[in-house]
């Protein structure tokens, strides 16, 4: 790599705001970490059923993350790429699940996936299967409130990414389906990385339309969150411990990521 | 006659009306301002904007008509683009082997082939770079090597050198030539550089909102052109009149006198170095003396390319000593002279 | 007598909440009866924090109370009890707390915030099934007064609770155990009106909540009453919090939620006099 890196000095008008958003963000941060009960720290994470909350967040939010991925990303192919009508209609109903209040998420995804829900009776009655209070109506809710933010952040990829390699590709003989695995995905990687990393974070942390749907049974349904809140109720300590470890491992996980994964993509 | 092309099609504003013929071995040159429709023209070709109407035939397929079009995918041919526009995920071996894969040969084949085509274009060694690894001149030998590495019917160069250097362009232009002289399909060079026209293309269709105003072999098309456009690439003062004997009235007013006899409408054609200027009207009075008045000027090595104002406007070429002696500024007043045999004169 | 007194401190209200502007109240407001010679007046804002639950009850209060003293802003602010405790603590300026659980009334009494706070109400769980009733839950044959949980619930129904880090939680913890049935909570909720809307829904056969919250739930649940409800009563406290801005009406909100008139309107919400 020949490139010259140059020292980007940060314009004066820019440096305030930009110190302000960090501290605003940051200092809710510090905030816990001052007020964590480090001597409770080894307690509280051999508390029984903290482990299996983590563990159960974990794998809900990679699976969301994972489900996202295979649905979201020909969604926003679709949303960046067709010409169909009704396009934007279709891009503002994807963001509903951002606007909506995760509970009342949750209560949709019971009217649909609930025993009485159109899909969940269907289920029901036919395979005798029962989404709510299971690890699947976990990933489910996370996916709903999740994938949005995949699909934007691909769209936007893909809206960027110059459509001139396309043709590129048809000129070398390269079918639409070819095109799309063997230059398109490649080239909006990045975007998909970031969208999937956004995704992974805002499933971690899902809390209202888990609880909702899901419901809140320790092993099944019980998710770093749901535990936090509930901890809140009763022991702020055990609380703020718990949110310090969901945050460190989160923290962990994306930096780990983000030198295997987003480093190969920006060589 | 190995390419055939009749196209009818509608993009916005522009209405694309033109026919085109290659044959095996020859190159043909479209050459037009930004617009006119030699962008739509060659994606029409490559398949990959479908036409209102109209047929292209390569070597006897039909390609588009008969109310079928071939997908872009499934054609013989070959493009290269004004960027380069390497993958920039894949090595530039993968690049070249790229169309090869997609055809269905075998990696070792393809990459084997890949190499082959690196070294014929002068990149020898480099097929594990990553493009952006690449100076622009090695980009474009690269695009080269990646359109044509498939043995296609149609070669397709969209503005391949514009976006180089000068330097480079000299230089790619050069290898461009030698792979052209060797490649036995048809090939189709998209610019708005004359240069490049003359220099790679057989023939030249110049192409004006939409149709094919003039065609011809590259040195036909610069010495008489027909348009205001191709006058000025070539750098002529281009004066339509009409003729009787040896005088020539134009239509914008004024008259030249012509060496040769010509009768009806003709165009009259001044090179820019074969206008004089002075500060007062010449004496001796020569007949083609006109009062002009100086509009613009551009440095242009060691001369200076004014342009004139006037009743018979001109581009003028002094040397930048003259120029700077006579202390000429846009907005002088001068006199501009030519040879009546200077004036080229043929029909319109 | 009770009623008595409760419609002459309205009535002391009302009067009050007129001051020295008294000559120009309307006549109906007038036949109240004499204004307390010392009545300090009742204006400014009064600030109530109190639980979830009591969201209806004390927005018919406040209406009674606004009407008498026009010049008074009462503003509510509703939340579990936990939160409300904690805001307290945190220093959020308030006047009185409500609470739906003695803990955290407690927590807020050990930190010396709240004086004296008395439990105006108590809130037995009750069972609630669907309208569609999945589980066929109903009272058993032949038997005569309050059913047992026992015999109400089948061992294979998914149940819904509160979880035991809230109050109606901790209760449901013990009535289930007191009841000894086999029949286990398939998901502990947040709160009970997340109980109730799962129950609502059709998406759990039962659930346990409050027989407060029946009310609003109207017809889409049937409700029954079983006997181990009376080992875990959940008992409301209020109390006027020490850094009360107006202490004034603060108390007399304490005082019109136990008089006649908010102890009836609480036991049109379901909710039982303190024993």
């Amino acid at each position: 790599m020949s490139r010259t890196r140059e020292t980007t000095r940060v314009p004066a008008p820019l440096l305030l705001p930009a110190a302000l958003a960090v501290a605003f963000l940051v200092l809710p941060l510090v905030g816990l970490l001052v007020r964590t009960p480090w001597s409770e720290l080894g307690a509280q994470l051999a508390a029984p059923g903290v482990g299996e909350a983590l563990r159960l967040s974990l794998v809900s939010a990679t699976l969301a993350t994972g489900l996202s991925l295979l649905l979201g990303v020909p969604l926003a192919w679709v949303l960046a790429r067709s010409r169909a009508r009704g396009r934007s209609v279709l891009r503002a109903l994807v963001t509903v699940p951002l606007v909506l209040p995760p509970v009342v998420g949750g209560v949709a995804l019971f009217l649909v996936f609930g025993r009485q829900g159109i899909v969940g009776s269907w289920l029901d009655d036919t395979f005798g299967v029962t989404l709510p209070f299971t690890t699947a109506a976990v990933v489910i809710a996370e996916t709903f409130v999740a994938m949005p933010f995949l699909v934007i952040s691909v769209e936007g990829a893909l809206r960027a990414a110059d459509g001139r390699f396309e043709d590129v590709a048809a000129t070398l003989g390269a079918g639409r389906w070819t095109t799309f695995r063997r230059v398109t995905l490649p080239l909006v990687a990045p975007g998909i990385a970031a969208g999937a990393v956004l995704c992974w974070a805002r499933a971690l942390g899902e809390f209202g339309a888990t609880i909702t749907f899901a419901g809140n049974f320790p092993g099944t349904t019980q998710t770093m969150p749901l535990a936090v809140y509930l901890a809140l109720q009763r022991d702020p300590d055990a609380a703020i411990v718990l949110s310090v470890v969901l945050l460190a491992v989160s923290l962990a996980t994306l930096l780990l990521l983000r030198d295997r994964w987003l480093g190969r993509a920006a060589a | 006659m190995s390419l055939t092309a009749t196209v009818d099609t509608r993009r916005g504003t522009l209405h694309l009306r033109v026919a085109v013929e290659v044959a095996d071995g020859e190159v043909l040159a479209v050459l037009g301002p930004n617009g006119a429709g030699k962008s739509t023209l060659v994606r029409v070709l490559a398949g990959l904007l479908r036409p209102d109407a109209g047929r292209v035939v390569v070597d006897g397929e039909v390609w588009d008509g008969d109310g079928a079009s071939v997908p872009a995918h499934r054609r013989r041919l070959g493009m290269v683009f004004q960027d380069a526009l390497l993958f920039p995920h894949l090595s530039v071996a993968d690049n070249v082997a790229f169309g090869l894969r997609t055809r269905g040969t075998g990696r070792a084949a393809a990459r084997a082939a890949a190499e082959g085509w690196l070294t014929r274009v002068g990149l020898d060694g480099l097929g594990g770079r990553r493009p952006a690894e690449l100076s622009g001149g090695q980009a474009q030998r690269a695009a080269l090597a990646r359109a044509l590495v498939g043995d296609p019917a149609l070669l397709l160069l969209d503005e391949p050198l514009s976006a180089l250097d000068a330097r480079t362009r000299l230089a790619v232009r050069a290898e461009l030539r030698r792979h052209l002289a060797g490649f036995v399909g048809s090939t189709v060079l998209v610019t708005h550089d004359p240069v490049d026209a003359m220099a790679l293309a057989d023939r030249v269709v110049v192409v004006e909102e939409g149709r094919v105003v003039q065609a011809g072999t590259p040195a036909d098309v610069s010495r008489r052109p027909r348009t205001d456009y191709v006058a000025r690439l070539v750098g002529l003062s281009l004066l339509p009149g009409t003729a009787k004997g040896r005088l020539v009235r134009l239509d914008g007013g004024g008259a030249v006198a012509v060496a040769e006899e010509a009768a009806g409408p003709v165009f009259a054609a001044v090179r820019p170095e074969s206008v004089s200027l002075y500060a007062s009207r010449p004496d001796g009075s020569p007949r083609n003396v006109w009062p002009a008045r100086l509009v613009g000027a551009t440095p242009h090595g060691a001369t200076v390319r004014c342009e004139l104002a006037g009743e018979v406007p001109l581009i003028a070429d002094v040397t930048a000593a003259a120029f700077a002696e006579m202390g000429l500024t846009p907005g002088a007043e001068v006199w501009a002279s030519v040879k009546a045999s200077e004036v080229a004169v043929y029909a319109r | 007598m009770r009623w008595r007194s409760g419609a002459l401190l309205v009535a002391g209200l009302v009067l009050g909440g007129c001051g020295s502007a008294a000559g120009d109240a309307p006549p109906g407001v007038a036949e109240g009866g004499p204004a307390g010679p010392g009545d300090p007046g009742m204006t400014g804002t009064l600030t109530v924090l109190a639980a979830a639950s009591l969201t209806d009850v004390f927005a018919d209060l406040e209406e009674q109370l606004e009407a008498a003293n026009p010049q008074l802003e009462v503003r509510f602010s509703f939340a579990g009890s936990s939160t409300l405790a904690a805001q307290v603590l945190q220093g959020a300026p308030a006047d009185v707390l409500a609470t739906a659980d003695e803990a955290q009334m407690a927590r807020v009494a050990d930190a010396g915030q709240v004086a004296d706070p008395a439990v105006f109400a108590e809130n037995p769980l009750v069972l609630v099934v669907p309208a569609g009733n999945p589980a066929g839950i109903d009272l058993p044959a032949g038997g005569d007064g309050v059913p047992g949980l026992a015999d109400l619930l089948p061992a294979d129904l998914t149940l819904a609770v509160c979880a035991p880090e809230v109050p109606c939680g901790a209760a449901a913890e013990e009535v289930l155990a007191a009841s000894r049935t086999p029949a286990a909570p398939d998901t502990y909720e947040d709160d009970v009106r997340a109980v109730l809307t799962k129950v609502v829904l059709g998406e759990v056969d039962a659930g346990l909540v409050y027989r407060s919250d029946v009310r609003a739930a109207g017809d889409d649940v049937r409700a029954f009453d079983f006997r181990e409800s009376s080992a875990a009563v959940n008992r409301y406290p209020i109390g006027v919090l020490e850094g009360a801005g107006n202490p004034v009406a603060a108390q007399a909100f304490v005082d019109l939620v136990r008089s006649a008139e908010g102890q009836q309107a609480l036991a049109d919400a379901g909710f039982s006099p303190p024993s």
